[in-house]
């Protein structure tokens, strides 16, 4: 047992520096070549840096709401719900939500409102809603901001990103981005 | 076919098509037969052996290995408490996040040097950078630890008759200069161009477009999430893990992040077959593993692209599917193809929550966890599923009234004791640490309120999940449960112990001792191990195990939930 000591030691220091300082540097030096330098990738909005992919609280009647969040999008602190699917609490909650969409959005048939908007993401940052939870919405943001109905869906269509390829994966749309193109429209 | 299953065939495609000609690469890398890549890599095993104090040529007979594998795994347990336990005081820690007390440490130094990634801390709060980046070096050394003693019990079980099973260092330090290390570096790129961060800056303040102040946690995010992914250790950066738009952006980094998963895991068993020069008994144990996987992936991925029955009762849509604790951008479908390639392999990482998953859904994490040998964990994945052949060679031995032999070598008693003894610990350090948990709670449901989100059966399923995916060393979570307290801590660090290092020393045992056993060469009497047959053996005796051991755990957890939603 003694002579697997020190080299036990010893490799491990080894790889402590390797692993932990030389691998770490060499991806830090390759990522100043990205877009964002490192930083991930971030959009200026009035001048000032956000977060492209970070969701957004959006809870005006002028805005697309983004998906509740466990964690009132606390990007310090984000998480999900963990509520089990059966839990009456969680059913209450989600039954709530439903409850305020629809006062806030009259006329919506609650059939029409899909499940992302009234459930919590994993993450309580998802910066995507689905395009038929930005078309529950229309109508409420026209009201609110005295605009076509036809002018918000062309916005829909503008900022929807298509799957993977066109093939792989949910067709989906940035709420920051979209709700950006609505504040520039005149 | 809509998109989403067209992305988790692209998925699986991928993963395969890559995976053969890296199990190539690694026996090449276990048997020194490595070429072109020599050149770069040559220099760099030689510093690690000359600094390290190794010969990387004297050979090792099992005991010696084990006695090796144990000792730097306790310098590593000794190194992890140090860390974790200073490094609010320490460099690299801009957002001042504090060091953990001795029970956290304990649990999360153990966490990570076996391999599992249980995370009783959140990463944006818990951690410094120095922290991170040390854990991140378990990442890599805990699965080049796994992958090196995977690779002994392969050269144990060629057929000769010898003690001499290669060297540990030399196999430990190539797995993971050769094999992750690279791997990580691409993977590391593609997530850093993708939008993962790559940073030592603290927090980032914004302002929302709805004028709210908000912070943003970030780090060396892409270097841990490559490693995080590949050497199925599953500890996230962040809280949420892959679920977080900064360690996992968009769907192609979520394609990458899934491909990763299972990439190694089956990558080793191609490696069995050229090492062996068995390429038969390699697509066999394939077969049996991908048909494990299959049945627990599909029903889950249609379960959760169902949407939730209490849900519907509300009146609303479904069109995507459940997405309680989901992402848009990655769908329901892939979340749950995620959720059972992250079980079935001890991997632990998550792009959804799984204290969220449907009842069935997570009874399939569980069960995966529970077999926890359909790939499994990089390297000893295939040592729990060798004792599950060492189990079906002996029960088909006795049913065609033989001596049992598999692959030459006489089967005896002693390492039957042994493979019983490791195929019963996993039910026992499961169901007895769920218990007294249960009865903990049970006793004085007042005191231990904080334990669980959620009431009911599902609160039952919380505290299974937890000690299942300590014992298969897994490290995902129902993280609706309340576990940094000294009770989850110290259970859960002792369980993980125990679970990682018996469920090695009990295989390269049985292959050491049949390695020295008389080579016994294939007559027309010899029970074939490359057949159909043989496969669904193991299968039966896998599923044996599993159902009888936990199915009453499992109709106390999920499959009542599932029945009081109906």
């Amino acid at each position: 047992m003694k002579e697997h000591i020190a080299p036990a030691i010893r490799v491990t220091l080894v790889a402590l520096v390797f692993f932990a300082g030389i691998y770490t540097l060499l991806i830090l030096g390759i990522s100043k070549l990205t877009r964002g330098k490192g930083q991930g990738d971030q959009l200026t909005v009035n001048g000032k840096k956000v977060y492209a992919n970070v969701g957004q609280k959006f809870t005006q009647d002028k805005y697309f709401w983004s998906r509740p969040s466990a964690v009132d999008y606390n990007a310090a602190g984000a998480g999900g719900s963990n509520k089990g699917p059966t839990n009456p609490d969680y059913l209450a909650t989600v039954q709530a939500r439903i409850d305020s969409f629809a006062v806030h959005n009259p006329g919506v048939p609650k059939t029409s409102i899909p499940a992302e908007l009234v459930t919590a993401s994993g993450s309580g940052l998802d910066p995507d809603i689905s395009v038929d939870a930005a078309k529950v919405q229309v109508a409420r943001i026209a009201k609110t901001r005295g605009l076509a109905a036809a002018n918000i869906e062309q916005l829909i269509i503008a900022n929807t990103s298509a799957p993977l390829a066109g093939v792989a994966g949910p067709t989906k749309i940035n709420v920051l981005a979209l709700n950006i193109a609505l504040d520039n429209l005149k | 076919m809509n998109t989403d299953i067209i992305g988790l065939v692209i998925i699986y495609a991928l993963t395969i098509l890559l995976a053969i000609p890296l199990g190539k690469y690694i026996a090449a890398v276990f048997s020194g037969t490595t070429k072109r890549s020599d050149i770069v890599f040559n220099p760099l095993d030689k510093l690690f052996y000359k600094l390290g104090g190794i010969d990387p040529r004297k050979e090792m007979n099992w005991k010696q290995h084990l006695t090796a594998l144990l000792v730097i795994n306790l310098f590593w347990f000794v190194l992890a408490m140090l860390v974790l336990t200073n490094m609010g005081r320490l460099p690299l820690n801009p957002d001042g996040n504090p060091s953990m007390t001795g029970d956290l440490a304990f649990n999360t130094a153990i966490s990570f040097i076996t391999n599992t990634n249980l995370q009783h801390y959140s990463g944006e709060t818990g951690v410094s950078y120095l922290g991170q980046l040390t854990l991140m070096l378990w990442q890599f050394i805990s699965a080049g630890c796994g992958i090196a003693i995977a690779a002994v019990v392969f050269i144990a079980m060629k057929e000769r008759t010898t003690k001499a099973l290669g060297n540990f260092y030399f196999l430990f330090v190539r797995s993971c200069t050769r094999v992750l290390f690279p791997l990580a570096v691409l993977m590391a790129v593609l997530l850093a161009f993708n939008g993962v961060p790559m940073t030592f800056d603290g927090k980032a303040t914004q302002i929302s477009l709805q004028g709210d102040t908000m912070q943003v946690s970030r780090g060396p995010v892409a270097a841990f999430v490559a490693i995080k992914q590949l050497g199925t250790n599953g500890g996230g950066f962040f809280g949420p893990n892959s679920a977080h738009p900064l360690e996992n952006p968009n769907y192609f980094t979520n394609m990458i992040e899934t491909i990763a998963i299972l990439l190694i895991p089956i990558a080793l068993i191609f490696t069995l077959g050229h090492i062996l020069q068995r390429r038969k008994l390699a697509w066999t144990i394939f077969g049996v593993m991908s048909l494990g996987f299959f049945l627990l992936m599909v029903p889950t991925v249609m379960n959760e692209s169902g949407g939730n029955p209490a849900i519907a009762k509300l009146g609303i849509a479904q069109p995507h599917g459940s997405m309680e604790g989901k992402e848009v951008r990655f769908g329901a479908a892939a979340s749950a193809y995620w959720a059972i390639s992250t079980t079935v392999t001890s991997n632990g990482s998550v792009n959804a929550m799984h204290d969220s998953l449907l009842p069935l859904s997570g009874m399939n994490a569980l069960l995966a966890m529970m077999v926890n040998a359909f790939f499994g964990g990089v390297g000893v994945g295939f040592l729990n599923f060798y004792v599950f052949m060492i189990l079906a060679v002996f029960i088909s031995g006795l049913m065609v009234g033989r001596t049992p032999e598999f692959l030459g070598k006489k089967i005896e008693a002693k390492e039957m004791k042994i493979a019983m003894v490791i195929a019963l610990l996993h039910p026992f350090l499961i169901l007895v640490s769920a218990a007294l948990a249960s009865y903990l709670f049970a006793h004085n449901p007042t005191v231990y309120a904080g334990w669980l989100n959620n009431p009911g059966y599902h609160g039952f399923s919380e505290m299974l999940y937890e000690f299942t995916s300590a014992s298969a060393n897994n490290g995902s979570g129902f993280e609706g449960l309340g576990d940094n307290t000294p009770f989850w801590n110290i259970s859960c660090g002792i369980v993980m112990l125990l679970a990682r290092f018996l469920p090695i020393i009990g295989p390269v045992a049985i292959a050491g001792i049949l390695a020295n056993k008389k080579y016994i060469p294939e007559s027309a009497g010899t029970l074939k191990t490359d057949t159909a047959t043989f496969g669904l053996m193991v299968f039966a005796v896998i599923a044996i195990v599993a159902a009888l051991s936990f199915f009453p755990a499992l109709a106390l957890g999920p499959i009542a939930e599932h029945f009081s939603m109906h």
